[in-house]
């Protein structure tokens, strides 16, 4: 396949940013989408230029490090998957592609695709745990979980933290990410003790680091590689309003 | 072999733990604020051990190379964790999972560490659940369990096909909450560049900041290592493409003698190659060989789709091979097994090195429900890679590099040889011997990251309370960080024309074809030549473009390609050296008349403890003699 590439270079984080153009010739349908990058910086680099920074890591979908705007969707145009897990032979010949980094205040550019996403961390710290030092716990099976209950903590568990929520919302809000965490332990017996303090300390965080807040215009859902549901963000009102 | 002392303590296996944790060395709550520990890596091991030392009341400064310690490669192991709990009333027990774990290593492990992994494998599983880690449970509430490669009991938990996942963020949550209090710095985006060693005690180390590039002095009262294994020495593996060995190897040139190197997993389920650019292989888990029965066509070429094909032409060549343990033989078996019919000729597909997984039957029998609700994000997977729904047609795989069970060598304390340098987790040799069981992965690197590492460093800790804050103004840091800063400038200056990657990739190839899954002396010293001109012509050849001290990605994997070009000697050269077939490490040379692993008690019954001697001169090998004490050492079979 021949391809344009209109990609989002920027040095640094004060630097202002452009789009380039390069020309990709032999790209097979087989590749991945950052297969495809990694040829390309191979070109680059190959003629000395800098090439393309980007975050990846397990390229199969779970590590969360991945993720850019592509034709202006998180993680591109196919849905419920990672950049990472993007096949080339979801684009057209001779098609011009657009990328570009997460764009969202609390995300900060720091070269070209890459962004600052240390913000999440700062919301899991100030609550997305149980308190429990190890050799504490109680034996496994003497705490009895619901089949279902159990099933539904796990799918708000599966977030991987790539970030595509907050970029895919126009308030850059980060309420899908947040109530997935807060689902998660809403839903299960072992996280009903903290269950106040955690919801505050998270939600105080969010704002303080500065994402927006929620107008249920469902963006984050649409675009989350992990499917996790909007009714998460519900609940977390729910949370939110038990906590006071 | 005087200088490896493996600390086991006296009396019966079952009790050795017990007796240790009660007469080990411990530090006043008082003091242990004043000792500083740094943790490389942010995995179940790093994480854990983290987080409980921490809990301690220690003062802890944990490193990764990622944006976030929750996207370290624990993050993807897909099957599950495994633990003697006995809920299946299936007649587990301690003792099974430590014979399964020292039959499946084929005798190569050390047996006292094995027991001690099995016998906290039950605490793992209780402090999982307790961090709401929502592992897998069945109707009335209680967890759920299946089975895994080379055992005959239910014993492994598991959240869908993502538990790496899940236990990695219960993990990072503890990591968490250790941060806010104050207990653990975190410092993500850094790579350890080298260890700094000062009066033969490991007290700190040169990292560099991934993003301004910066090079940064840490000290510290002792290090731990937990930064996996060097599965991606073939480039192509299932480890995330950062993955790398440099942390351990730049301690193994600092004195830790590095264990068994040429014992690598590779894996027998992963999705084939699909394109020459292609950067990494995904694993498909070793749960789908529960329900997936792996064949190939009985007659060589028949194109036919595998639907198409009858039961009556079909192999079923684990089955038939295998009849006891079936679908279910342990990795490195499967593996081989799996080569030896598409090297005679029977794999399928274009390139004809891949086999079908089949669930047609198990969806016959459990309904496509079942299927899907135990593997459901699998057959997601699989079909966004490939575009093929495995729900209607086998899937196809092909074996990968996987997990490496060598490692640095560490005494029962999890000490490697230079004092106060700890290796838990994938990235020390212990546990698995020549070759690891599925789900033991998770299990061990938890073990030894929350409950083992954090009763054993107080030992040595101690002794250590009299020492006051490590400065790191001393020359020992001056001397290492000079060293550091050479070598990255080094790499810039070059200026080749090829890629650090298209070494690596080159590397990869050679490993893969003569230190893979089948090794012989020829292809082995072969491969010593072949190693050794590609890593002069990396150094004449490499491009770095830009400077070190900004963000520089392709610096980087310059960097991690160096050292694998030196791992990669010394795990040939394990491999020449071990003149038997074990586990994981088959030569050709030595193998029953029916292709099995032919094994020699008599002359390799030991770890093989490499010590660096300097740049380009020989390594030394030590031997840890393998002493089995409560087992008999037999033949492993799972016919």
């Amino acid at each position: 396949m021949k391809l344009t590439l209109k990609i989002w270079r920027q040095k640094n984080a004060d630097a202002k940013g452009n789009f380039e153009t390069y020309k990709m010739d032999n790209v097979s349908p087989k590749m991945a989408f950052l297969e495809m990058l990694d040829a390309l910086n191979k070109k680059l680099v190959e003629e000395d230029k800098d090439p393309v920074a980007f975050d990846h890591d397990c390229r199969e979908g779970i590590c969360g490090s991945c993720g850019m705007y592509i034709n202006g969707h998180p993680h591109g145009p196919v849905s419920a998957i990672t950049t990472c897990h993007l096949s080339m032979r979801y684009f057209k010949e001779g098609e011009t592609i657009w990328v570009e980094p997460w764009r969202a205040k609390p995300f900060p550019v720091i070269k070209d695709l890459i962004v600052d996403r240390t913000a999440f961390d700062k919301i899991q710290i100030a609550g997305g745990f149980i308190s429990v030092n190890t050799g504490a716990a109680p034996e496994a099976n003497s705490i009895l979980i619901q089949k279902k209950k159990s099933d539904d903590a796990f799918d708000s568990a599966i977030c991987i933290g790539c970030g595509a929520c907050v970029a895919a919302c126009k308030n850059a809000s980060a309420m899908l990410f947040v109530s997935a965490k807060i689902s998660q332990f809403a839903l299960l017996p072992q996280g009903h003790i903290e269950a106040k303090e955690r919801v505050r300390a998270m939600v105080i965080k969010m704002d303080e680091v500065g994402f927006g807040n929620c107008s249920n215009t469902g963006a984050c859902e649409a675009e989350c590689p992990k499917q996790i549901k909007l009714t998460n963000i519900a609940r977390l009102n729910r949370e939110y309003y038990k906590a006071y | 072999m005087g200088k490896l002392i493996s600390k086991i303590p006296d009396g019966p296996l079952a009790m050795k733990w017990t007796k240790y944790k009660a007469s080990v060395k411990l530090v006043n709550p008082a003091n242990k604020k004043k000792l500083e520990i740094i943790v490389i890596g942010t995995g179940l091991s790093g994480a854990g051990a983290s987080s409980a030392l921490g809990e301690l009341g220690y003062s802890v400064k944990t490193f990764c190379y990622q944006d976030s310690p929750r996207r370290a490669h624990s993050v993807a192991a897909q099957g599950g964790i495994n633990a003697a709990k006995n809920y299946q009333n299936d007649g587990d027990s301690t003792y099974r999972l430590f014979y399964d774990m020292i039959k499946g290593g084929d005798f190569r492990a050390r047996e006292a560490n094995v027991y001690r992994a099995a016998e906290v494998s039950n605490q793992v599983i209780d402090h999982y659940t307790a961090l709401g880690v929502p592992f897998a449970r069945d109707y009335g509430g209680t967890l759920d369990t299946r089975s895994f490669g080379g055992v005959q009991v239910s014993r492994t938990f598991y959240s869908s096909g993502q538990t790496g996942q899940q236990c990695l963020l219960g993990a990072y949550s503890s990591l968490n909450r250790q941060i806010k209090k104050g207990n653990v710095t975190m410092y993500p985006r850094r790579e350890m560049l080298d260890l700094v060693l000062i009066d033969g005690k490991a007290r700190g180390i040169i990292a560099r900041n991934l993003l301004t590039g910066e090079i940064e002095r840490h000290a510290a009262h002792a290090v731990v290592l937990a930064t996996g294994g060097y599965g991606t020495i073939y480039y192509m593996s299932t480890l995330a493409v950062n993955s790398n060995a440099s942390a351990a190897w730049k301690a193994h040139k600092k004195g830790a003698f590095f264990a068994n190197p040429s014992f690598v997993q590779i894996h027998p389920t992963c999705v084939p190659q699909l394109n020459e650019f292609q950067s990494k292989l995904t694993l498909m888990s070793e749960s789908l060989r529960n329900d997936g029965r792996v064949w190939v066509p009985k007659t060589k070429g028949d194109s036919r789709p595998a639907n198409d094909i009858p039961e009556e032409d079909r192999d079923y060549f684990l089955e038939r091979r295998y009849p006891a343990f079936g679908n279910l033989v342990p990795r490195d078996v499967a593996s081989r097994a799996t080569k030896e019919r598409c090297d005679a000729g029977f794999g399928i597909g274009e390139t004809g090195l891949a086999v079908n997984l089949d669930f047609r039957d198990s969806i016959k029998k459990q309904g496509k429900k079942a299927i899907e609700s135990k593997y459901g994000n699998l057959f997601d997977m699989y079909k966004t890679i490939t575009g093929i729904d495995s729900y209607e047609e086998p899937m196809r795989i092909y074996p990968a590099g996987h997990y490496t069970m060598g490692g640095l060598w560490v005494d029962y304390e999890l000490m490697t040889t230079i004092p106060g340098l700890y290796a838990i987790g994938e990235s020390n040799f212990s546990d698995h011997g020549a070759n690891r069981l599925g789900a033991s992965s998770l299990m061990q690197a938890s073990g030894d990251g929350y409950f083992i590492l954090p009763n054993t460093i107080n030992n040595y800790l101690a002794d250590e309370i009299r020492v006051p804050k490590i400065s790191t103004d001393k020359p020992e840091f001056e001397e290492t960080e000079k060293t550091v800063i050479e070598r990255l400038n080094k790499f810039i200056s070059i200026k080749g024309k090829q890629t650090a990657s298209s070494f690596h990739k080159r590397l990869g190839k050679i490993m893969w074809d003569y230190c893979g899954m089948v090794r012989n002396e020829e292809g082995l010293k072969k491969a010593l030549v072949l190693i050794k001109e590609l890593r002069d012509e990396f150094w004449r050849d490499l491009n770095v473009p830009g400077k070190f001290t900004e963000l520089n990605q392709e610096l980087e994997k310059a960097g991690r390609v160096a050292d694998y070009f030196e791992l990669a000697e010394l795990l040939v050269t394990d491999a020449l050296n071990r003149n038997e077939s074990c586990g994981a490490h088959f030569r050709e040379e030595y193998q029953t008349p029916d292709g099995e692993a032919l094994r020699n008690d008599e002359k390799f019954a030991f770890v093989a403890a490499w010590e660096y001697t300097g740049e380009d001169k020989p390594h030394i090998l030590h031997k840890e003699e393998l002493k089995f004490e409560e087992v008999e050492m037999k033949v492993r079979s799972y016919k």
